[in-house]
């Protein structure tokens, strides 16, 4: 699906895109961001109506309990919504692209398997971290991971190419997944583990955006900056070098982002994988095959279903919270579904 | 001259593939033997071939032919069922990550036992023999819903379609396992965890029975499609120049691939692992043939869990660790490292 025609290498390539639908639903999705944002506060346990939520913003008043709800409680927990989406789906959206493997997301990196990890060795040999903590020791597994990818799928004599990095993804992740079950089941970890992952954004205060936000918002931009370049190397390795692309460069550009964006988001609230898998499919499919498109849509396709997804988490059974993951499941499953069925056969 | 040099290469491959079959059966016997040996009561090798010819104790007996009989057989069974199940879904969709997972078998599975474990506590005698069933019922319904949604009149089955819509049943289905498990008691926890892992528990030979009919029905069949396998492989419009038809196949060799994980995550739990790495791990062995793949890939797989099963008996005893994680953690770095030495 993401690499046409190899054969029309190497003068410049003609690409299906759709220019026109894709500043609509930058715009739009802009504009529903905002407000999904003002929503996403002024809902929960209890309401707290917009005008509040705009006093709130602009002239924030100490004194008023509500003012304070939505500055230490609900503001920081949607902007890390909208963050954390769109960094999952523009690390997605950057894998697939440069593996041209339509199943790529940055869990095939090994980076959620080694955050997985990291945070099992930690909930089993140093409880009690803080959270800080725990975040820093898994974005730390997840280097950790992929530098293992990495390093082993560079072994080969042949280099780096895409289906071997995918391999040696799954191999790495499939091996620290195994790793970090076996710490879950023989020290009895795992209920931690699964209360963890499900818990979501729902605790995020302040200081885990000032954290993360700076790193996120700098390879977000990375991201697109490169972008011309990963719509070239999804045409394949040779018709980006023919075309005068350094594709050793914008590959290792693309991985360090991907290590930051997926990195962060990960560590911050666990893994949502699927919002990274199946957001660049839906705005690939909206917009054409241009990477200088996909990659803005994708950053905010991902923060609106994030955000909404989390509205979703506080409303579906309040007080309690229904995990995340559950909810993007939920919304995304039968949408992409809808996708694939629309799709022409392949 | 050409056709000369294609049967000297073809002979070359063919003596190849033959070493080693050879070579893997052959270890397939030898860990049969230490597997024999290896469990919480130590049996010397002379007394395990003793008792194999019928002049064991019965106390010999009991242990050999009712407790690690059955187990490595089924250790082996399992094995060869997912890894021809892998190497059929890679054949026919010509996507490297492609394994019975991703036919949503495993999720499938895990959501019929999650479901019993949360309505049933997991410790009463009747329930474990129910299990299978479940997981075997939980697996074919998820497979036929992802049929049903990669199957379109003018097309036949999809097979990329099939592994989205896969990858989206089994996101969706997990989230569900996620949700059930965090309300479980610890127990209940481990108990799923432990399953999910890949844990061979039927250690009977009503699962050996309840498995058996399966391979034999199945493998033959797939072997025998072998060539219609590698005509697949080579895309579907030069498939059909050669005469084969693409959609029917591809159906009957879809259902075999259900039919053959589906029976082994019943008994296995989560090894899928294997489906992925055990046909890579042949094809490197033996070329991309299938007639020479499938059989190969079957072993291959059949040793793995043979050998992950027989240490994580011997490393924590006597409750042992999941085979599945011991089926990573040694497949994983050998498969890397037959990926670092190749071309």
């Amino acid at each position: 699906m993401s690499a046409p025609m190899k054969s029309k290498a190497p003068s410049a390539p003609k690409l299906r895109t759709r220019p026109f639908t894709a500043s609509l639903i930058l715009i739009g999705g802009i504009s529903a961001l905002v407000l999904s944002l003002a929503l996403s506060i002024s809902v929960g346990a209890a309401n707290i109506s917009l005008s509040t939520v705009g006093e709130a913003v602009f002239r924030f008043n100490p004194d008023l309990t509500d003012h304070l709800v939505i500055k230490e409680l609900r503001m920081p927990r949607a902007i890390a919504g909208a963050l954390v989406g769109a960094a999952f789906a523009v690390a997605g959206a950057v894998m697939q692209g440069m593996t041209r493997n339509p199943l790529a997301d940055s869990s095939l990196l090994g980076i959620n398997a080694g955050a997985g990890l990291m945070l099992a060795v930690c909930f089993a040999f140093f409880p009690g971290l803080s959270y800080l903590k725990l975040m820093f020791m898994s974005f730390g597994g997840a280097a950790i991971g992929l530098g293992l990818v990495y390093g082993i799928g560079s072994l080969a004599k042949g280099g780096l190419t895409p289906v071997r990095i995918t391999l040696a993804g799954a191999a790495v992740g499939a091996l620290l997944v195994a790793l970090a079950e076996g710490i879950a089941i023989y020290f009895r970890v795992g209920q931690d583990l699964a209360f963890w992952y499900a818990g979501g954004i729902a605790g995020t205060k302040w200081l885990q955006i000032q954290v993360i936000a700076p790193w996120i918002i700098g390879a977000l931009l990375a991201a697109a900056v490169i972008s011309r370049s990963i719509t070239l190397l999804s045409l394949g390795d040779d018709v980006a070098a023919g075309l005068g692309q350094r594709t050793g460069l914008v590959k290792a550009a693309g991985v360090v982002i991907v290590l930051l964006l997926a990195g962060a988001a990960v560590s911050a609230v666990g893994s949502v994988g699927f919002a990274g898998l199946i957001i660049p499919h839906i705005a690939r499919f909206l917009v054409g095959v241009d990477y200088r498109w996909i990659i803005p849509c994708s950053a905010v396709l991902g923060s609106l279903l994030m955000v909404f997804a989390d509205i979703g988490a506080r409303m579906v059974n309040p007080p309690a919270e229904t995990p995340i993951g559950m909810i993007i499941a939920v919304i995304g499953v039968p949408f992409f579904l809808y996708l694939i069925t629309r799709m022409r056969g392949e | 001259m050409s056709t000369l040099y294609v049967t000297a290469t073809e002979q070359r491959r063919k003596k190849r593939a033959y070493i080693v079959i050879a070579a893997l059966s052959s270890l397939i016997i030898i860990s049969f033997m230490i597997s024999m040996n290896t469990g919480y009561i130590r049996l010397s090798p002379l007394d395990v071939l003793k008792t194999l010819f019928g002049g064991g104790t019965e106390k010999q007996e009991l242990i050999l032919f009712d407790f690690r009989l059955p187990r490595i057989v089924i250790s082996v069974l399992i094995g060869a069922g997912f890894a021809v199940s892998g190497a059929i879904i890679q054949g026919l969709s010509r996507n490297p990550l492609a394994d019975p997972g991703l036919l949503g078998i495993n999720a499938g599975a895990s959501l019929a036992v999650v479901l019993f474990i949360s309505f049933y506590p997991a410790t009463e005698r009747g329930s474990i023999f129910l299990m299978p069933f479940l997981a075997l019922l939980g697996a074919a319904l998820t497979a036929l819903l992802i049929f049903a949604f990669s199957y379109k009149r003018s097309h036949g089955l999809m097979p990329t379609r099939m592994i989205l819509v896969g990858i989206a049943f089994a996101a969706g289905i997990s989230a569900t396992i996620q949700i059930l498990q965090i309300r479980l008691d610890p127990n209940q926890f481990q108990f799923i965890a432990v399953w999910m892992a890949g844990n061979i528990w039927g250690t009977n030979w009503k699962f050996v029975l309840a498995l058996l009919p399966w391979l034999l029905f199945i493998l033959p069949f797939v072997f025998y499609k072998a060539k219609v396998l590698d005509a697949l492989n080579l895309g579907d419009q030069l498939a059909a120049g050669l005469g084969a038809q693409v959609n029917k196949e591809r159906a009957w060799l879809l259902a075999a691939a259900v039919g053959l994980a589906g029976s082994c995550v019943a008994v296995g739990g989560g090894i899928g692992f294997v489906g992925l790495i055990a046909p890579h791990v042949a094809r490197r062995l033996v070329g991309p043939q299938h007639q020479a793949l499938l059989p190969a890939s079957a072993l291959t797989g059949g040793l793995l869990v043979l050998v992950a099963d027989t240490l994580g008996r011997w490393i924590i005893q006597p409750d042992g660790i999941p085979t599945g994680i011991v089926v990573a953690v040694i497949g994983a770095p050998y498969f890397l490292y037959l990926l670092s030495r190749s071309k």
